[in-house]
């Protein structure tokens, strides 16, 4: 097991090359894979930008990639398909890894479990709204971020007298169960909020719904996946008032220096392109959702 | 009829009352029916659509029958595992030697005293940072194992009541042709008893099966955790979480049918007693209980 | 930390005895719920009247077969949630009295049957003796037959206690954060090195509220017991 798994890492670095390779297919000259971001941005203006039509080739057996499944707009299992922004990301550099769509074996990755997940070598990386913090780089590594959300709420469409956090006070809000964004809002901007926690996000939105809760909160672009469901088409808004800011990273095990590299070199090639642009509007069309344009496209981080 | 013990075979006047509280009793019935009804629609939860949507087959191919089977796997697991713990513990409580007895003892005494909510958070929280078991398992795995220590408690007294509920004359008999009391309890009352405990045995699977839905605590992908999943996705929260109670109570119901019919059945081939009885309460003695 | 300086750090960095007073108020207001309920639903399975009787039957029937985490979240998810029936103002308050009102109506079903065994538990001479030396109806019933079916009751119903304490932590279900399966977990969740101990400290709280519950009652019921 411990083996094979040294093997696929020693392949994805050959694969990297080559994919170093085939995206600069317009005549540059393939560079240090560090630089190979830089590289391929003026390669790929030609391109579609479309990642399915690359040449996804090279990588050797499956890519395990940890994915919420629940979360629509970001990762979310319909039957045997599965959309949303993180998942577009992780199709978008499995491809630049060299892994075709037919190679990637998705994994549900709840909150709880994905620092167990990727230390136990039961997923080679993980797109699930992934936080970096500094005690997550203790146990694991972090390519990224490829996206800055922050924390929002969602009100419902014609309800204007929610305009940020502060005017919770005496309001009922929502979130989920083992999750501090809530605490944080009766903690910092109004005492007198009342809070409900519920097991997932697609819950608080029922009660949203019917008026027993008046905003739910957590990531922005969480918010707007949820407004944006077919279900919940024209029922809500993101404030769109964020008041943190959380770097979505791509989790691996730790001492993945390498690997780390690469997948910077796909998310920049990614923003470069135009595809991340796209998958962001595809994935939260309807809703009047945009990321906050002073942090975002984000640059990846140096890796550790 | 069950009451006849307080009533007298009524004669005509208390027919006439009878027939007249009957009457208030029906209206009073229909009465609260109108108004659980009244309040459905008023809130617009009688719509068509919130209800049909639970009889499309994405509904039960996605979520039902996906949840159904996780419950029934778990319910399995614990029901065979439970099982072979009671027995172990049980006999272990009837054996000859007092440490034996005493260690068995504070084990079952200990986990019929402690919630199974409990039980199930520590092994899912306690699994995690332990790393025995794959993550995608782990939820399963707390469920089989908190039900099994508790239900297996529970039939290791069954274990020891069907024992000890067996005649003294069986005994005594066993012994009277030269029988140890390992050659009897083996021979002779284990028998009589396992199978005096059967239908208890089906009437403990309900209390596993209804157990089962607190893994929906726990992350597990049981029929609870689906229906409401389903609730939450097609804006029909309260009929999907009806049609999860109606599925508990149709299989409950027939799984207490069949313990009542095991029981009529096999009620002459023991000694034993067997209607359903229950283990006695945590730190009682011998004693015939009703379960919750 | 030795063993000492670690149950003092849990003891001082988290209030777990008022997490079980939540689970002791809820199970109190709920065992009185659950008697009253369980008491009229008895003496209606047990009435003459065929309405009353399968409206008692019936009831016995749905709750008994209905995990009670199902009922705790069709309380929350569908009554409160989608027709906006509310106990309290206050959330906190709000979701503390549906739980009460679950764990009451889930536990009266089997109060029901508590009290139904303890009446089918009186000998039918007794109710033809009491008859035959004149007492009417309400006489036998109150001489006679209910204190005796009152005694038949009272291990079944110390049972019924025990399984209402126990589940009164899937108040968690409810919304009900402050009760104990929820502090356990959050308890957990961030000193994960000592969950064993952890467990181990709110276990022994059970075993402390539960066992003598049990004890009582069989001392209680063998006292009571009428010799027949």
């Amino acid at each position: 097991m411990r083996n094979t798994r040294v093997t696929i890492v020693g392949l994805a670095a050959v694969a990297a090359m080559t994919l170093a390779a085939c995206t600069s297919d317009a005549g540059t000259t393939p560079e240090e894979t560090s630089a190979a971001g830089e590289a391929t941005a003026v390669a790929t203006d030609d391109a579609s930008g479309d990642a399915a039509a690359a040449d996804c080739s090279g990588g050797d057996g499956t890519l395990r990639i940890g994915i919420k499944f629940d979360q629509p707009g970001l990762g979310f299992q319909d039957g045997s398909t599965y959309t949303g922004f993180d998942v577009d990301v992780a199709k978008y550099v499995a491809c630049q890894l060299g892994y075709a769509e037919d190679q990637i074996e998705f994994v549900s990755s709840p909150s709880a479990q994905r620092e167990n997940l990727l230390q136990t070598g039961q997923v080679d990386m993980i797109f699930a709204t992934y936080s970096i913090t500094d005690a997550r780089k203790e146990v694991v590594d972090f390519a990224g971020p490829y996206f800055v959300a922050g924390q929002d709420l969602l009100v419902r469409a014609d309800d204007d007298s929610i305009t940020g956090p502060e005017d919770l006070e005496g309001k009922n809000l929502c979130s989920v169960t083992g999750s501090t964004s809530a605490q944080k809002i009766k903690d910092n901007y109004a005492t007198g909020v009342n809070l409900l926690e519920q097991p997932g996000y697609a819950d608080c939105v029922t009660v949203l719904e019917s008026g027993q809760v008046d905003a739910v909160t957590t990531d922005d672009i969480i918010l707007a996946g949820l407004a944006a469901t077919p279900a919940n088409q024209g029922k809500f808004k993101v404030v769109g008032n964020p008041f943190s800011e959380e770097n979505y990273g791509v989790g691996l095990p730790k001492g993945s220096t390498e690997r780390c590299e690469e997948i910077n070199a796909a998310i920049t090639e990614m923003i470069d392109s135009g595809a991340w642009e796209e998958a962001v509007t595809a994935n939260t069309e309807g809703t009047g959702y945009t990321p906050n344009a002073d942090l975002n496209p984000p640059t990846p981080a140096a890796c550790a | 009829m069950s009451g006849a013990v307080l009533f007298d075979t009524p004669g005509p006047r208390a027919r006439r009352n009878t027939l007249v509280a009957n009457a208030v009793g029906g209206v009073v019935l229909v009465g609260i029916v109108v108004l659980v009804l009244w309040k459905l629609g008023q809130e617009g939860q009688l719509e068509a659509s919130r209800w049909t949507s639970l009889l499309t087959s994405a509904a039960w191919v996605n979520y039902f029958l996906p949840g159904l089977q996780n419950t029934v796997v778990a319910a399995l697991y614990a029901v065979v595992l439970s099982m072979a713990f009671g027995l172990f513990f049980g006999l272990g409580r009837l054996a000859p030697y007092a440490w034996v007895r005493w260690v068995a003892g504070t084990v079952v005494e200990f986990f019929r005293a402690v919630p199974v909510l409990l039980m199930m958070i520590a092994l899912w929280l306690g699994l995690g940072f332990a790393k025995v078991v794959p993550a995608p398992q782990i939820p399963l795995v707390a469920v089989v194992v908190a039900l099994t220590l508790y239900n297996g408690s529970v039939i290791a007294e069954l274990v020891r009541s069907g024992v000890h509920g067996l005649p003294k004359g069986q005994r005594e008999a066993a012994a009277a042709i030269g029988m140890t009391h390992t050659q009897s309890l083996r021979l002779v009352e284990l028998p009589q008893a396992l199978i005096a405990m059967l239908p208890s045995l089906v009437s403990q699977f309900v209390i596993i099966l209804k157990d089962s839905a607190l893994g929906y605590i726990v992350t597990f992908n049981e029929l609870l955790q689906l229906s409401r999943q389903f609730g939450a996705a097609n804006g029909n929260m309260l009929q999907s979480l009806a049609l999860c109670a109606a599925i508990f109570i149709t299989i409950n119901w027939l799984l207490t049918r069949f313990a009542d019919w095991v029981a009529t059945r096999l009620s002459h081939r023991t000694s034993g007693r067997t209607t359903p009885h229950v283990a006695p309460p945590p730190g009682a003695e011998r004693e015939e209980q009703v379960a919750a | 930390m030795s063993l000492f300086e670690q149950i003092g750090f849990l003891f001082t960095s988290y209030d777990i005895p008022a997490a079980f007073w939540v689970n002791i108020q809820l199970s109190f207001w709920a065992a009185i719920g659950a008697l009253v309920i369980g008491t009229v639903l008895g003496l209606m399975r047990v009435s003459p009247v065929p309405s009353l009787r399968w409206l008692g039957t019936s009831y016995v029937t749905l709750l008994r077969n209905t995990p009670l985490t199902v009922i705790m979240l069709f309380l929350v998810l569908g009554v409160w949630g989608q027709l906006k029936i509310e106990l309290a103002p206050d959330f906190n308050t709000n979701f503390f009295l549906f739980a009460i009102v679950g764990l009451a109506i889930y536990h009266a079903a089997f109060v029901c049957e508590a009290v139904r065994s303890g009446i089918n538990t009186v000998p039918l001479g007794q109710a033809e003796a009491a008859r035959a030396i004149g007492l009417s109806f309400l006489p036998a019933a109150r001489l006679v037959l209910l204190p005796q079916a009152v005694r038949g009751a009272v291990a079944p119903l110390g049972n019924v206690l025990i399984a209402l304490i126990k589940n009164s932590t899937v108040a968690a279900a409810a919304s009900v954060a402050t009760e104990t399966s929820s502090v356990m977990k959050t308890m957990i969740e961030f000193n994960g090195n000592m969950t064993v101990l952890i467990f181990m400290i709110f276990a022994l709280g059970y075993v402390i509220l539960v066992v003598p519950i049990g004890l009582l009652t069989t001392w209680g019921s063998r006292r009571l017991a009428v010799s027949r």
